[in-house]
């Protein structure tokens, strides 16, 4: 009970510490993906689009779900929500605290991702170069359209042997990079003034309910903590009692059939206290052969009717 | 350090979180194997697909039954299972409880191997490059080829030092094509187990929440029995040798003092506990013979009552029959080897 209660403490102390810690690790992990991630943009006219596009924004739904499976409060929302009332009624704010917590720390490596991909560029310019105007850079006024696509398409391939010593495509490249990073450090400057904004003005508006729903919410989650933990203890004791009354039932029926085991030697020695009577091979395969072809049923209450 | 050792505490005390712990090493080992292994693409018409299947299919099998094999509660299921009813009904939802949970813990690895393997690319290239659409990523004009030989062509795409067919379509340019075909498959898959995954946790607690704890209860129920059972037998079993040791040297030491009839009594006061820890066996020749004899002549798996030891006390009281008048001859036995 001492080491439940000092576990449970420590996870008392850090409950949000621990998400914050999860939430953090996705963050990493997403930032790891995209760096051991080998982008190889298609560089065909219909495809560039899709691949750019696709990789700049399903990682992220997936980063997102990711932070909602991995997240033990989303599961607790959930159940608080959907419950019967019974005989506790249910606070629609604690659930909407709740469920606005869970969605900032999930939102956060979806976003990592996204201004990663952007600060670096690839993405970006292989989803837009067929997008260009040629008549911008001189190395593709003159062409004819079909080509003109072919050759934007290949700018992200920077070997390909079309646009190797092109330097137009040098000038796209860059100019794109240009646009996808000015988006990135834009995206990141609301972002920061948002959260900001957010912190540091919410106790303006509402502290009390908003402390309130926290206090509640924290609640919850230790309650279906501690409601696993003492459902984990009373398990224990349960097996404890059922297998202690498995063995005194063995050992009265072992009295049963010979009538003769004297009982003045009972307790003499004080290592056959524990032996419970089953002092004999046979009495041993007996007992392993009934406990698996009978177990006890689970009913610790009759031995006290015994 | 204190708190590394709760955790790790905690990780033990809680099966299902030991569980976790040995589901993401597999999942970190699988990406090692993966990136370890030296993938060979044999460039050869008919051997490529096969290759290239073989690698994004069989490993993931092969992981997911290591998940069930690694995973200590297969027995217990398979137990649970296969038990005759006696006085305890089975819950099938239990059953199907535990069942769901290891397959859902060995099914990690294999999904990490197969999305590293598509993000990756290798295998998908090696395995489709013969399919590659020459018309349309192809040069226009090409020397007519026959079928087989434009196979051929293809199949050595993925081994750029023998390649030889730039003529009809360049290496970096299928090469690419069947990369992002494959790195789309690969998003695509994880996209839709991530689904599968938050559909299945996060949808449960709308439908059957009471059902659920109760399987969860009984299956947790299940495994601590089965431990504390293990755990108590074993204590059995280490007090059952203790007195069957205790017995087997007192009854040496019983045959020592009735073959040395004239041992000196002379032992001082304060040694007699020491001494009798001894248990009559005090040199060298006795020692070996206890353990000659121990080895030779084990004593039966029958717990004698702590009677008095007369004579006759071993006889009758309704002995089973386990108990052979062995002594006599256990007697003969090791005196005829002094």
């Amino acid at each position: 009970m001492d080491r439940f209660r000092m576990i449970f403490q420590y996870f008392q102390s850090n409950s949000e510490s621990v998400m914050n810690g999860i939430c953090g690790l996705l963050a990493l992990a997403s930032v790891k993906i995209y760096t051991s991630f080998d982008f190889s943009c298609p560089c065909l006219p219909q495809y560039n689009m899709a691949y750019g596009l696709g990789i700049m924004f399903v990682p992220p739904f997936i980063l997102f779900l990711c932070g909602l499976i991995l997240n033990r409060q989303s599961l607790v929302m959930l159940e608080e929500w959907r419950r019967p009332p019974g005989h506790r009624k249910k606070d629609l704010a604690v659930i909407r605290y709740m469920c606005s917590s869970i969605m900032q720390r999930a939102m956060v490596a979806p976003v990592v991702w996204i201004i990663v991909t952007l600060l670096d560029g690839k993405c970006l310019i292989c989803a837009f170069s067929g997008s260009m105007d040629p008549e911008k850079f001189v190395g593709f006024a003159n062409m004819s359209t079909v080509q003109v696509q072919q050759l934007l398409a290949k700018v992200p391939c920077k070997d390909d042997e079309l646009v190797r010593n092109n330097t137009s495509r040098k000038a796209v490249s860059r100019y794109l990079r240009c646009w996808s990073q000015a988006l990135g450090w834009s995206i990141l400057l609301i972002l920061i003034i948002a959260a900001f904004l957010a912190r540091w003005l919410r106790p303006c508006f509402n502290q009390a309910a908003l402390l309130q729903a926290r206090h509640w919410s924290n609640y919850i989650d230790i309650e279906q903590k501690v409601f696993e933990e003492t459902c984990c203890e009373h398990s224990r004791l349960f097996a404890h009692k059922c297998i202690l009354h498995f063995f005194e039932s063995m050992r009265q029926e072992i009295k049963l059939h010979s009538f003769s085991l004297p009982r003045e030697g009972e307790g003499a020695e004080g290592g056959e206290d524990l032996l419970q009577g089953i002092t004999d091979q046979d009495q041993v395969n007996k007992l392993l052969k009934t406990w698996y072809y009978e177990k006890p049923p689970l009913d610790v209450s009759q031995a006290h009717q015994r | 350090m204190d708190k590394f050792r709760m955790i790790f505490q905690f990780f033990q005390s809680n099966q299902e979180s030991f569980m976790n712990g040995i589901c993401g090493i597999m999942a970190l080992a699988s990406t090692q194997m993966y990136s370890a292994f030296d993938f060979n693409c044999p460039c050869l018409p008919h051997y490529n697909l096969a290759y290239g299947l073989g690698i994004l299919l069989v490993p993931p099998f092969i992981l997911f039954l290591l998940g069930f094999v690694l995973n200590n509660n297969i027995s217990m299921l398979a137990e649970e299972w296969r038990r005759p009813q006696g006085q305890r009904g089975k819950d099938p939802a239990v059953l199907r409880y535990m069942f769901c949970s290891m397959a859902q813990r060995a099914m990690i690895a294999p999904v990490v191997w197969v999305s590293v393997t598509l993000l990756d690319g290798k295998c998908v290239t090696c395995a489709f490059c013969t399919s590659v659409p020459v018309e349309t990523l192809g040069n226009a004009s090409h020397p007519r080829l026959s079928q087989g030989e434009i196979q051929r062509l293809l199949a050595r795409i993925p081994c750029k030092e023998i390649y030889n067919g730039q003529q009809l379509i360049a290496n970096e340019v299928a090469v690419r094509y069947l990369r992002c075909i494959s790195q789309a498959l690969g998003w695509c898959f994880v996209l839709l187990m991530t689904t599968l995954a938050f559909l299945v946790r996060l949808l449960r607690p709308c439908f059957s929440q009471a059902a659920f704890l109760k399987s969860r209860y009984w299956s947790h129920y299940i495994d601590i029995e089965r431990k504390l059972f293990d755990e108590t037998c074993t204590e059995h079993a280490r007090s059952f040798a203790k007195v069957c040791i205790q017995q087997f040297f007192e009854g040496m030491s019983m045959d020592l003092v009735a073959a040395r009839c004239h041992l000196p009594r002379k032992a001082p006061a304060e040694a007699e506990e020491a001494a009798e820890k001894l248990l009559g066996i005090t040199d060298q020749g006795t020692m070996n013979m206890a353990l000659k004899s121990w080895h030779r002549c084990k004593p039966p798996l029958h717990l004698h009552p702590p009677a008095l030891p007369t004579g006759n006390g071993w006889a009758g009281e309704g002995q089973p029959r386990m108990h052979p008048s062995a002594p006599q001859k256990e007697t003969a036995a090791y005196y005829s080897w002094v």
